[in-house]
């Protein structure tokens, strides 16, 4: 039993390693198109989620949604680079907790869910995602 | 002592209503044995309830474990806040079934009280670069200790501490989440204070290392196993190391339940001490 969890301390350490960066998680999620359609799937959570809907209201949805498409692209190795401010930038202001966070990380789960990514494609894009949680939180 | 916890965390309970989920499903844990958040047979870094910063988050479980001769129910609560500091009270009651029967024993239950408190001093589950650590402190006092007089316990109450450290990673095992867990302890009790704390053999607090590694197969289910030294202070009966594997459910963030087949070993003569392990927790 101890040794099987030395091994697999070993394996997660392995596991841990950066992944390389090329275009197979872009892919994964369905390339441009499927991205799209996640963070419109977004978008419509958070427009109906009461924790955070109030910090949208007065965002320019539309280009919001071509900016999150851009990055989402950027992020899992698309061939679109994001064009807008950076992430500390453009939340500057909102003074956003963890709790914020993880609504929209929840319904960035419930919209790719909806959109039948496998869950170990989600875990992927989450990984991307959740070492910006300081460059967005507490802005 | 004991009373005034408990009138401490019902004077939490109007806070607990405005309890909040800011935390992802699942990275609340379950209750362990003693009451602190965790696994089962140990507490992980992770704080009771889903509250995050500025929030409160607060659980109640009940577990039992059957190992054929023997039986543990461990029932109690606990509260955190601002995914900083937790406090908990569990009361175990150990039926010793077939040893009470044989030996006809003075009494056939041993029970204890623990109060616990847990800090997160740093880190985060998710999303930190640095792992969640947090250090806790667990009281406990024996009920019944006739029996761990007996048999050679020193002392009916103690304190012990441990510092656990607990990471998720996500997508770390084959695009699975993967939670990893390790803990030093520093104890003296006996089958967890069961029977009593030090002994003859030995009456010294220990450090003793315990792990677990769990892997979230969609962020309802988790599967894992985890493992836990134990000190060997009486001189009557070994005391064996523990383990377990186990399945918990998360349907929602408001109830949990864990099923595992545990290792117990040696206990207080009688060896292979396996079986079931069946837990529910509520989350305010
Ligand atoms: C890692 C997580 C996040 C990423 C990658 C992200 C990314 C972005 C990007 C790329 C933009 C567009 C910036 C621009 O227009 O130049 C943006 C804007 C925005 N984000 Fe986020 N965001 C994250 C978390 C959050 C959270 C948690 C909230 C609130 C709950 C939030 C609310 C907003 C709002 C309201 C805007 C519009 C700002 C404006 O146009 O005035 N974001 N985000």
């Amino acid at each position: 039993m101890r040794a099987f969890l030395i091994a697999a301390m070993l394996m997660l350490a392995a596991c841990a390693q950066q992944p390389p960066r090329d275009d197979a998680l872009y892919r994964d999620l369905g390339g441009r198109e499927g991205i799209a359609q996640i963070v419109e799937g977004m978008l419509l959570n958070v427009a109906g989620d009461r924790r955070i809907s109030a910090h949208f209201q007065k965002v320019d949805i539309v280009r919001l949604r071509v900016m999150l498409i851009d990055y989402f692209s950027q992020e899992t190795g698309g061939p679109q680079d994001y064009t807008g401010d950076t992430l500390e930038e453009s939340h500057k202001g909102m003074d956003l907790s963890p709790t914020d966070f993880n609504a929209l990380v929840e319904n960035l789960q419930a919209a790719m869910s909806v959109q039948g990514v496998p869950v170990r494609t989600q875990n992927q894009l989450l990984a991307r995602l959740a070492p910006k949680r300081h460059e967005v939180i507490d802005k | 002592m004991t009373r005034m916890w408990i009138g401490a965390l019902c004077a939490l309970l109007p806070f607990v209503a405005m309890a909040g989920e800011g935390r992802l499903l699942a990275t609340s844990g379950a209750t362990s044995l003693e009451g602190a958040a965790g696994g089962g047979i140990m507490p992980w870094a992770v704080l009771s309830g889903y509250g995050e910063r500025g929030e409160w988050g607060a659980d109640a479980f009940a577990t039992r474990v059957e190992t054929g001769d023997y039986r543990l129910d461990a029932v109690g609560v606990a509260a955190a806040y601002g995914n900083r500091v937790e406090f908990s009270y569990a009361r175990q009651r150990f039926d010793l079934g077939t040893l009470a029967r044989d030996l006809s024993l003075p009494e056939k239950t041993l029970s204890q009280d623990i109060l616990g408190v847990k800090v997160r001093l740093f880190g985060d589950l998710v999303y930190d670069r640095l792992p969640q650590v947090s250090l806790g402190v667990l009281h406990k006092r024996q009920r019944d200790f006739q029996i761990p007089a007996l048999v050679g316990a020193a002392r009916r109450e103690d304190t012990e501490g441990y510092l656990a450290a607990s990471r998720l990673f996500l997508g770390g095992a084959f695009g699975y989440n993967l939670l990893v867990n390790g803990n030093l302890r520093y104890s003296r009790a006996n089958e967890l204070g069961l029977l009593g704390f030090g002994g003859d053999r030995r009456d010294k607090h220990s450090v003793l290392k315990e792990g677990s590694v769990a892997i979230l197969f969609d962020p309802h289910w988790a599967l894992g196993v985890e493992y836990r030294e134990k000190p060997d202070n009486l001189s009557f009966a070994g005391e064996s190391d523990w383990s377990d594997v186990f399945v918990g459910y998360f349907p929602n963030k408001r109830i949990a339940f864990v099923l595992a087949y545990a290792r117990l070993g040696e206990i207080a003569t009688l060896d292979e001490q396996n079986g079931a392990y069946l837990s529910v927790q509520g989350s305010f």
